[in-house]
Parts: structure tokens; sequence; C-alpha cells
């Protein structure tokens, strides 16, 4: 289009009409969604633009355009480098009025993005990183940790294992801050439940692809069970290598983090017989089920996980609770906002009902699950047993074992 | 009195005026991270574009500048002067300690022994206890400046990083243009014949790796200041690779090359974000258009082009 | 039993198997690595992403064609190479007079492309693929229990190994290839069409890699990062054995999978940095590496 005279003119006439348009919006100021994820890197399938689409299908749900609300999701990949990460979110606080900041995988960049949420008093709803330390040590008022942590996947895998008589472990932990304390927080529950744990090979994270030399040590070790304190390729690598070992065999394999995504990336025959932890599964019940068929026609290759369910779950749930204090009050002030989702009962598709602690904790139930062997599976991502669900109330990390600075003891 | 070129006085005037605007357009922290890229691009282009040594290991450097910085303004809530010369220091005494091991080798055998202390670095960090592992520092206070300019105010710190930059840039010029810079030169273009003049050409080359790790380690530490964090990303290798890019893309040996190519290049990864999963394509196939089309970089061919050296 | 260092014999003796075995991927794709650089002057950052080609292509011919493992050894590598030639010819044919830096930076360029188109088709998570039936089990070597797959790769790269070195070092083939990197012209002028002569050895370089990848595919995870976990400790193994070096970059691979098997015992946290360590050592004492000849 050319910039004649005449065309310039009615485009200050829109601009000037423009602030006559505003009054009758201003009733209902738009809500801004940011998922900040990993969309290039190796955390593309457990949450990516999955998370993204099961954000938008909780829009769609709620009906966003019929409560008079203006809901918008925009987002970014963070390439799990902390400090683009930090300047994304300032940058979408600062410019793009950005309200609710989502998913956010990888502990380093989480807890990088915790202070610049607090700092310009907006809500941080955290579904992707495992480190319990979110609402430990590092927890703010501004936060909810929607599903799991490393104290909740230890519990669930470590306490069932132990009970089923799997009280001897040799740990095969990714050599960082996460697979340490996977590692730390499962052994304090075996010793718990008098299991002993028999040694550890720390591997170099990242750039560890072959596992054999630590399966070797570890099947000398005589352990009953082979706990895998790690994440995505290296569960992948860790379990195939196992398998050819002849591990599967001797040992119990326990995937500390694990995700349906993986499985399905292994086959049932090398996966068949694990035991993992997640609080979702697309075949739980009727409510998950049809939750799975309104989202999969977006996402055909990819079934969703924990992550994306909890993506879906936490947007809802914000988006209840805005509709319950107007929108206007919501963009005001974050730890308000996060306050009143606090108080109010959680409960949808993905997790039935579950309520938030105060230091943010989300508590939706852990399901241990076993992997179903190749004769057992019927259909496409037909891959879960459930074997033993541990309630909300139970799954984390008691409240007063988290020292979290803003709860008064 | 820097020795710049008219054509270089004019384009120096037009980047400082940029500087100075920018922050009223643009996003002040997005233009922070140009800067301290750019400050880290300026201290790489020392050595490769006038030492003509390609270091792949300079990522020790900034990391460490912004680890330490980091951790004495957590630790000891220094002055954020201090915490940015700290920073700065360690990466001239990291410097010299792998600067001494390497600086014979020439080539691609420097790339590879600088790359290789690097990633021990990089371990080191991964180990020790003080850098918080993969969590990395986190929640570092910005602090004040010579004890009464706040810098928790977006602003206020562009202004001190701005000015970090401008110095840093002055300063790499100044050594290009002095009678030490001019010796580097010499050596680069022929070191045997700057050996028979009685030079000892390893110890200018040390100097030069010496004075072009300590600016990286401030910018590391600035870095480490304006987004309250020091994290492993800065110390691994991709990094390293990151600053080879950016001085390629803007031009290698030119005086505003670097700045231009972290120009690009952060804007890239900033404003691909929202592509998701094309980021890493899209920013693949501009440095193989770069390498095929313009190799001397978007500096170098203006210049080529304006047949002026910029 | 008999300890050493406080590890039981066995356990050890064990330990050094595997690291050779590992070793055997080292030593493949330091190869391929070894004959493009010696031969074309190009330090192929592209390697870790061609071997993901490699494994990723035997997938394929698996899920869409029906082609099993075997055909895939010879059909994948075949493909890829071919990929790799059309590459040579369209793109990286025009740096050979620049400095090595153009190569570099150009091959990590494609390698970013390669893998995030990849990325974008198969997400993160990989694909599986499944041992060969006649290669599943293991077998019960008295010191260890070793997976026959396991024992099939060790062999099957010896032997590729070993016939790449002897093609270029001891056919006449080999002999017009080697001249013509010391001097092109020459060899052109007795009527050696030598462009082409360098176009079949990137291709050969390539298929190296995917070959490593079709080995690869059913222990490792099938994915598009695969390869750049791989790529740095191979242009290690290459820089150690000496740039350029054919049995050189053999012996290293092998020798670093040991070195590398015994950290994993000892001190398993620096498994990953004990390469760089050797590399700095044998670049301070020897500088044109282990076997690289003098300059």
């Amino acid at each position: 289009m050319a910039l004649t005279r005449r065309s310039a003119l009615k485009t200050v006439a829109a601009a000037s009409a423009l602030p006559l348009i505003r009054p009758a919006r201003a009733q209902a100021p738009t809500i801004k969604i940011g998922v900040l994820n990993d969309q290039s890197g190796p955390y593309t399938n457990t949450g990516g633009i999955t998370s993204v689409i099961c954000a938008k299908q909780a829009l769609e749900d709620f009906g966003v355009s019929t409560k008079g609300l203006n809901v918008e999701v925009i987002t970014a990949d963070h390439q799990n480098k902390p400090d683009l990460a930090v300047s994304i979110t300032r940058e979408w606080f600062d410019r793009d009025g950005v309200d609710v900041l989502l998913d956010v995988p990888t502990s380093s960049v989480a807890l990088a993005v915790q202070s610049v949420v607090r700092e310009k008093n907006k809500v941080y709803l955290n579904v992707g990183a495992a480190s319990s330390a979110l609402t430990g040590s590092q927890c703010s008022p501004n936060f909810i940790h929607w599903v799991y942590d490393t104290y909740m996947l230890s519990k669930s895998t470590g306490g069932a294992m132990v009970k089923a008589g799997g009280d001897t472990w040799y740990f095969l932990t990714a050599d960082y801050a996460f697979g340490k304390q996977l590692q730390d927080d499962t052994s304090t529950l075996i010793k718990a439940a008098g299991g002993k744990v028999l040694g550890s090979a720390p591997y170099p994270f990242p750039g560890t692809t072959d596992f054999s030399s630590f399966l070797v040590q570890a099947q000398s070790s005589g352990a009953k069970v082979l706990g895998l304190a790690n994440a995505g390729g290296d569960t992948v690598n860790s379990i195939k290598q196992a398998a050819e070992f002849g591990l599967n065999k001797s040992m119990k394999l326990a995937a500390l983090l694990m995700f349906i995504t993986d499985v399905h990336a292994l086959g049932l025959d090398v996966a068949g017989g694990l035991n993992l932890t997640e609080s979702f599964y697309w075949d739980l019940n009727d409510k998950t089920r049809a939750f799975t068929k309104r989202v999969l026609p977006k996402t055909p290759n990819n079934y969703p996980n924990m992550i994306h369910a909890g993506c879906y779950s936490a947007t809802l749930h914000y988006l209840k609770t805005v509709a319950d204090m107007g929108a206007a009050e919501a963009k005001k002030d974050g730890v308000a906002t996060v306050n009143r989702m606090k108080a109010m009962p959680v409960d949808d598709d993905c997790f039935g009902k579950s309520h938030i602690r105060e230091d943010g904790r989300n508590l939706v139930p852990a399901y241990l699950f076993e992997v179903k062997t190749p004769a057992q599976s019927k259909g496409p991502w037909d891959y879960y047993n459930l074997k033993v669900t541990t309630p909300g109330d139970e799954a984390y990390r008691p409240l007063a074992e988290g020292h979290c600075s803003f709860i008064k003891a | 009195m820097f020795g710049f070129s008219r054509a270089q006085a004019i384009a120096f005037l037009a980047m400082v005026v940029l500087i100075a605007v920018c922050p009223f357009v643009l996003y002040p922290v997005f233009l922070m991270r140009v800067l301290c890229a750019a400050l880290f691009a300026c201290a790489f282009n020392l050595m490769i574009g006038y030492v003509g040594l390609l270091s792949f290991g300079h990522a020790a450097f900034f990391g460490m500048g912004s680890y330490v910085a980091a951790w004495t303004m957590k630790t000891w809530h220094v002055d954020a002067s201090i915490a940015i010369i700290f920073g700065g220091l360690t990466g001239a005494a990291l410097g010299l300690v792998l600067g001494y091991l390497a600086i014979r080798r020439s080539g691609i055998y420097f790339a590879m022994i600088t790359l290789a202390l690097a990633q021990m670095v990089y371990f080191f960090c991964l180990e020790a206890p003080f850098t918080g592992g993969e969590d990395g520092i986190q929640q570092v206070p910005r602090g004040h400046l010579f004890g009464f300019i706040d810098l928790s105010n977006d602003m206020t710190m562009y202004w001190v990083v701005a000015a970090v930059f401008i110095g840093g840039f002055l300063l790499v010029h100044r050594i290009i243009h002095s009678p030490f810079g001019q010796v580097l030169k010499g050596i680069r273009e022929n070191e045997p014949r700057a050996t028979s003049l009685g030079y000892r050409t390893d110890d200018y080359k040390l100097i030069a790796f010496v004075l072009s790790c300590m600016i990286s380690g401030v910018a590391g530490g600035t870095k480490a200041l304006v987004f309250g964090i020091a994290t492993l990303t800065d110390v691994h290798y991709s990094t390293s690779g990151e600053v080879v890019l950016t001085t390629l893309l803007g031009g290698l040996g030119t005086v505003f090359g670097p700045a231009m190519g972290a120009l690009v290049v952060t804007s890239m990864e900033n404003y691909l974000a929202q592509f998701g999963a094309w980021v890493t394509v899209t920013q693949g196939a501009i440095f193989m258009i770069c390498v095929l089309a313009f190799r001397r970089g978007i500096i170098g061919e203006l210049g080529a082009f304006l047949k002026i050296s910029l | 039993m008999i300890t050493i260092f406080g590890i039981p014999g066995p356990l050890l003796f064990g330990q050094l198997l595997l690291g050779l075995i590992n070793g055997a991927f080292y030593a493949m794709l330091s190869l391929g690595l070894a004959v493009i650089f010696g031969m074309l002057n190009i330090i192929n950052f592209a390697h870790g992403a061609l071997f993901m080609m490699g494994a990723f292509a035997s997938w394929m011919l698996l899920n869409y064609v029906g082609i099993g493992y075997f055909p895939a050894l010879i059909l994948a590598p075949l493909l890829v190479g071919i990929f790799g030639i059309i590459l040579e010819k369209t793109i990286i044919s025009r740096l050979y007079k620049l400095d090595h830096l153009y190569g570099l930076l150009l091959t990590f360029g494609l390698a970013l492309v390669i893998e995030g188109l990849f990325r974008n088709a198969y997400g993160s998570s990989g694909m599986p693929y499944r041992i060969p039936n006649i290669l599943q089990g293991a077998t019960n070597l008295g010191f260890m229990y070793m997976p026959n797959y396991r024992g099939w790769v060790v062999v099957a790269a010896l032997v590729v190994c070993l016939a790449t070195w002897a093609i270029i070092e001891k056919t006449s083939l080999g002999a017009t290839l080697r001249a013509a990197t010391e001097n092109a012209p020459l060899v052109q002028a007795f009527g050696v069409d030598v462009p082409r002569l360098i176009t079949l050895t990137y291709g050969g370089g390539v298929a190296l890699a995917a070959f490593a990848g079709v080995l690869a595919a059913p222990i490792y995870s099938v994915n598009p990062n695969m390869g750049t976990n791989f790529i740095n400790t191979v242009f290690a193994v290459v820089v150690i054995g000496g740039m350029g070096s054919i049995m050189g970059s053999i012996i290293t691979g092998f020798g670093l999978g040991v070195v590398e098997g015994l950290t994993k015992v000892f001190y398993p946290q620096a498994s990953a940095t004990v390469v760089f360590v050797v590399m700095v050592i044998v670049l301070l004492v020897r500088p044109r590496g282990l076997f690289g000849k003098a300059a």
C-alpha cells in the first residue's frame, strides 16, 4: 500500500478515534499469559509447544469470551539459557503487560526468573521444573509449583519400591543439582524405610551417552534396585542400555523422573516393567480421556504428559480466579492473585480436586505406574498400569521441612 | 587521541548517539545484554583480529568473571565497581595461567588447546561448591555504584553498562593503536621477522591475551550484575562458539564489527525466541549465508563498499 | 579375588573392554573427520549431525519402507553419503581456498540447521530402535556379562576402520588421493579428476559417520541431539591423534575409550573432562599430536 496523504489522514483519524473506543474495553483489560519453555532443545517434547496448546485449550474450555474476559497466550523459547529467560521475562512484564509466567522447565532457569516475578509482583505458575527448592529455600509468595517436584518423585517411586521389597539400591546419578537432589531425597527415604544404598555412580551431565560402565558397576554391587536419578535423553539411554546388559532381569529399574513421551521413545519391549511416577496419565479415567480427546487433534504425535496437563490445569484455575476477582484486580497485584488461587479449591479434568498449600505447593496426587509389556498394550500410547496412588496430602515434603521464608512457623 | 580515522570518529559518534537514544526506544534490559555481548566480542576481536589467534575458550574468562563478580557481590556486599573489577582481575589472572600454557601454539592448535583448558574450567565450575553447580549463583543484588548510585533501576544500570562498554571499547582501540599494538600487528603479519628484530613475540602475545581476558572478565562481571545471576551457561563452550560467530558476523578485525555482531546475534536470540522451534534452524542458516556470501562480516562489507576502514 | 587399586580384577577387565567398545565409536567418527580434514582441509563440525542422520536413516528405512538392520547398515551410509556429496558439491566446495575457521563455522551452521529440522519433524525425545534378533542376548565371558551386540559393534568398527586405512594407505586409489592432497595441480596434470576425488572423499567420510550412526541406533537414544554429545570428544580424539592422521585417529579413538572407561570407575564425575586433560598434555608435549607428521 502506497502511503498517500489520504491514507495517512485516515490513520491519524483512526488513531485519534482510538481513545474513544478504549473506555468500552477498559472494563476487561487483556490478561496475558506467557508460556516460557524449551522449544528447540532436549525438553521440546516434555514441554514445548504442546504446553502452549494445552494452555490455549484451557482458554477454550473455560469459555473466556463468554465470560467477558480478554485473554491472550504468548510464548517464547528460553533455549535453556537463564540470562535469556530473565531478559525475556523482564521485557514481558515491563513492555508487553504479561501477567502470568507459565511452565519454565530446567531448574536453573526456573530459579533465575523467580526473583524477577517477585520484584514485578506478577504470577508465576511453574509446571516444568523439578527442584523442590522452589517451594523451599527459594520460595516466593508469587509462586505456585503445579505438578511434580523432586521430593514427590522420590517419595512415590522410592517409597513404593522399598515397600515391594526393593530395599538395596544403586544410583545412576546425573552429576548436577537436580540429579543429586533426587538421589539425596530418595536415599533419605530408603534409609528411613529400613533399606540400604549400596553405591552410586555420578556421571557428567551433560555429555554422557554411554552408561555401560556404570551399569556393570551397578550389577556387581548386588543391589536389587537401580535408581535412575536423571532425566530426558539420559534416562532413555540408560534404560536402553540396561536392557542390553540384561539388568532389567536381575534388578528392578526405578526411573525417578520419566514421562510418557520418554516411554514412547524407548518402545515397550525395552521399557516394559519399569516403575515411574507421573501425576497424570491420559487413560486414567473418563475425564482425562475426555481432555486428551480435546487436545490431541492439535498435537497428534505428542500425547499430553503431566507437564502438559499441568499447564492446562494451572491456566484454568488462574482464569477461574481472575473471573472471580476481576481482571483489573488480578492484573494489579500478583501476590493477591496467588493468595486467591490458594484460597480457591482446584478442580479440573486432569487432576481432579486438589488444593494449593501456603508455600505454593499444589497438592495433586502422585501415581506410581508400571509400564506395560508389548503383550499387555492394546493400542497406541496404551502404556501404563496404575500400581499405587499417593494422595496429594502425603505426596509432598511437609510444610515445616521446607523452611520457606515467608511461612510463619 | 585514540587513533581514530575521520570515518571512524564519525562512526564512533554515531554509536555513542545510538547508545544514548536506544533505551528510549528499545527495552533497556535487552540493550544491556547487547552491550555485555558487544564488550565480550570486542575483547575477543583483540585476539583474533589483531594477534591472529582464534581462542575457542573465551567463555572461561567471561564465565569466571561473572561467577566471581556475582559471588563477591552476594557474599561480601561490596560496591558494584569492586565486583566488576574483581571480575576483570579474575579474567586476567586466569588468562595469564591458561595463556602461559597455550600461547606457544598457533592456528587450529591454539583453538583446540584453549577449548580443552576451558572445558577444565567448566568442570571446575560444575564441581566447585561456591558456584552453586547447575543452579548457579542466584538472586545477586545489583547494589550501589561508588556507594551512592542505586543500580536497581534499569535505566541507571543501563548508563553504567553503557559507560563500561564505551570504556572497554576505547581501551581496546587504544591498545591496538599503541606502539604495543603495532608490534602485535607486526607479529601477526610476520612472526619470524618480528623475532629477528628483537621482539619477544610470545610475551607480546601473552600480554594481549591477558588484556583480552581481563576485558572478557569485566563483560562477564557486568552481565552478572545486570541479570542478578551467574550460571554454567556462561562458561559453557557454546558461549565460546557464540562469541566467535558474533565477531565473524560483525567483521573480524574491524573496529565496530564486534558491536554490530553482538547486536544482530542477541536480537536473533531474543526476537526469534517467539518462533520456538525455528530458532536454531534460522541461526544456522544465517551463519551459513554469512560464510558463503559476506565473509568480511557486516561492518567489513560495509567498509569495503564505502572504501573506508571501520 | 585379585584387586587392583581396590577394584576387583574381573570388574576392571570388564571396564577395559567396555572402554574399548566405546572407543570403537570414537575411532569411526574421528576416522571420518581425519579423512575429510586430510583431503579437504575442512574441519567438519557437521559430523555429529551426519552421524545422527545415519541413525535416523536406519529408523526411517525400518518404519517407512520396512527394511531391517542389516540392509540398513549398507543403505543408510549410502543415502547419507549421497547427501554428503550433494552438500560438498553445492556448499562446501566453495571454501577450499579459505582459512580453516570458515569451514568450521559453515559446518557448524550446517549442523544447527540439520539438527533443527530433525527436531521439528521428530521432536527431541527420540525414536525406538530394537537390537536385531540375531544379536540379542549376552554371553558370559567369565569376568563379565557381555551383550552380543556390543561384541558385534567392536568387530564391525575394527573391520571398517582397518579397511579404510588399507584403502588410503595401501591401494593405488589411496595413493592418488594422498598425492592430490600434497599437490593437486600436479595430480590434475596427470589426468586425474581431482575435484571428483575430493567430492567422493567427503562422501566417504560422511558415510563412515552414518555407519557409526546405524551401529549406535540400537543402543543409544535415536534423537536429533545424539551427535552433539559426541562431537567434542571426537574432535579431541582427532587433535590428540594428530590432525589428518588416519592410523592416529583409529588408535587414539580406541585408546581414549579405554582411558575414559577407567575414569568412569575411579572418578566418574570427570569422565567427560579427562579427554581434554589428555589433549592439553599431548598438545603441550607433542604439539602435532601423537601420530601427526612434523610440520
